[in-house]
């Protein structure tokens, strides 16, 4: 029987001490032990993109980093983006434009898209195409989606002004 | 100490995908993410060092790679995503070796020397011998790669990347890294190495007919007739092997008649 390990980290502001085998996977550790169930497990090897959560402000996939790797850092989820109020301009304007159905890859869709929109203010389609590339919609065929960054971008810009 | 039993975790965003689908399942998994002093960009003796685990994500950001070596700028964007370029490493991705992968196409390319220590010291490769075959390399279980080192060419000098995939960020179905330096209108020397064609990456050998003479539109015609006979590439559900060549010497034409400085490429 593999030892347990003595973790410690920050989880959306709140600091987790968990005791996990070493092989747990974060996504797992996230979804399991703390019912964080908004991060999403679709591939499980790094292709889907549904399991998107920020380490220390970068996006990763939650599926390809063991729990222990986290240790020492601060995770967020897209229960903290929520929560928080920093994507909520996001959210309306997947609403509005129906850029989710099923939803299964929103949570990390939206995790990408606010990625991009802290770098690039004012992203072209094509940039936005290429930082969602790495995430997988089934259902709406990504235009609605593109246009809801987009627009996002626009109204951010505008609120800026 | 644990030989084949065990493997190094870096990065993870290969080894990781292999262990959730039990294609692997290492007796010991040995954590090497915090091993700072792998983690560094330098320029010394006339030579670019990266250490083993520095990231994509560092190198894309990297003043002196987009400077020094701006062909692995350009790659580096081919690799993947923007949350696995936040995590992948530059180490793991040559140890890894994946035969369709950018990384290791690129250290040949730019005459790279990858240095691996263990316990009895340090032993440096270059990079054109490292890769073996299959995810295979000149690694030792007991060694660890720890850096590569690129030099730095002055002079006249010339670079070209591209790739075929069916979708952005999609290992590629053929892909060229080339680094050229000139000699007046001449290539004095022209590193040609194609990625998703073999068993490992590989250099073109047609690519020396084209040193030292004037590049021709037939010389670049008959080298790339010569390339496409090299090349016996793997036929797989992503591709055709006469897929695969078509796009080679598709890729190697573009490429040269870009290094050259002609054609509409």
């Amino acid at each position: 029987m593999t030892a347990s390990i003595a973790i410690a980290l920050e989880v959306n502001g709140e600091e987790v001490r968990a005791n996990v085998l070493p092989r747990l996977n974060l996504a797992d550790f996230l979804r399991e032990n703390l019912q964080l169930t908004g991060t999403h497990i679709g591939c499980e090897h790094g292709v889907c993109g549904a399991c998107t959560v920020r380490i220390n402000g970068e996006i990763v996939r939650a599926c390809l980093l063991l729990a222990v790797q986290a240790s020492g850092q601060s995770v967020q989820t897209i229960e903290g983006l929520s929560d928080s109020g920093e994507i909520a301009d996001l959210q309306m304007a997947f609403r509005e434009r129906n850029a989710l159905q099923c939803g299964y890859c929103t949570p990390a869709m939206l995790m990408t898209a606010q990625d991009l929109l802290k770098r690039e203010p004012q992203p072209s389609r094509e940039q936005i195409r290429e930082h969602l590339s790495g995430n997988y919609c089934r259902c709406t065929g990504y235009q609605a989606i593109v246009d809801a960054v987009e627009a996002t971008a626009r109204a951010r810009r505008e609120a800026a002004r | 100490m644990h030989g084949e039993k065990a493997k190094l975790l870096s990065g993870g965003q290969s080894l990781l995908p292999a262990m959730n689908l039990r294609l692997m399942s290492p007796d010991i998994v040995i954590d090497i993410g915090n091993l700072a002093g792998l983690r560094y960009i330098s320029v010394e003796d006339g030579a670019l060092r990266i250490g083993a685990l520095t990231r994509h994500v560092e190198l894309l950001e990297s003043s002196e790679i987009g400077r020094l070596a701006p062909l692995l700028a350009e790659a580096i964007r081919h690799v993947a995503h923007p949350a696995i370029r936040n995590r992948g490493t530059i180490g793991g991705s040559l140890a890894h070796a994946d035969p369709a992968a950018e990384l290791p196409a690129c250290m040949i390319a730019l005459d790279a020397t990858i240095t691996v220590r263990s316990r009895g010291g340090e032993r440096r490769i270059a990079a054109a011998d490292f890769f073996q075959g299959i995810f295979t390399t000149g690694l030792a279980a007991d060694e660890l790669l720890v850096s590569v080192e690129l030099p730095i060419v002055r002079g006249p000098s010339a670079y070209f990347f591209h790739e075929f995939s069916r979708r952005r960020g999609d290992y590629a179905l053929a892909g060229v890294a080339a680094h050229a330096t000139r000699d007046g209108q001449v290539f004095s020397q022209l590193l040609m190495a194609f990625f998703g064609v073999a068993d490992k990456p590989i250099l073109a050998k047609a690519a020396t007919g084209l040193i030292n003479v004037t590049v021709t539109p037939a010389r670049i015609s008959d080298a790339t007739e010569a390339f496409g006979d090299e090349l016996s590439p793997p036929d797989d559900p992503q591709a055709s092997a006469d897929l695969r060549r078509h796009l080679a010497k598709v890729l190697f034409r573009r490429c040269v008649e870009a290094l050259a400085g002609h054609g509409d490429s």
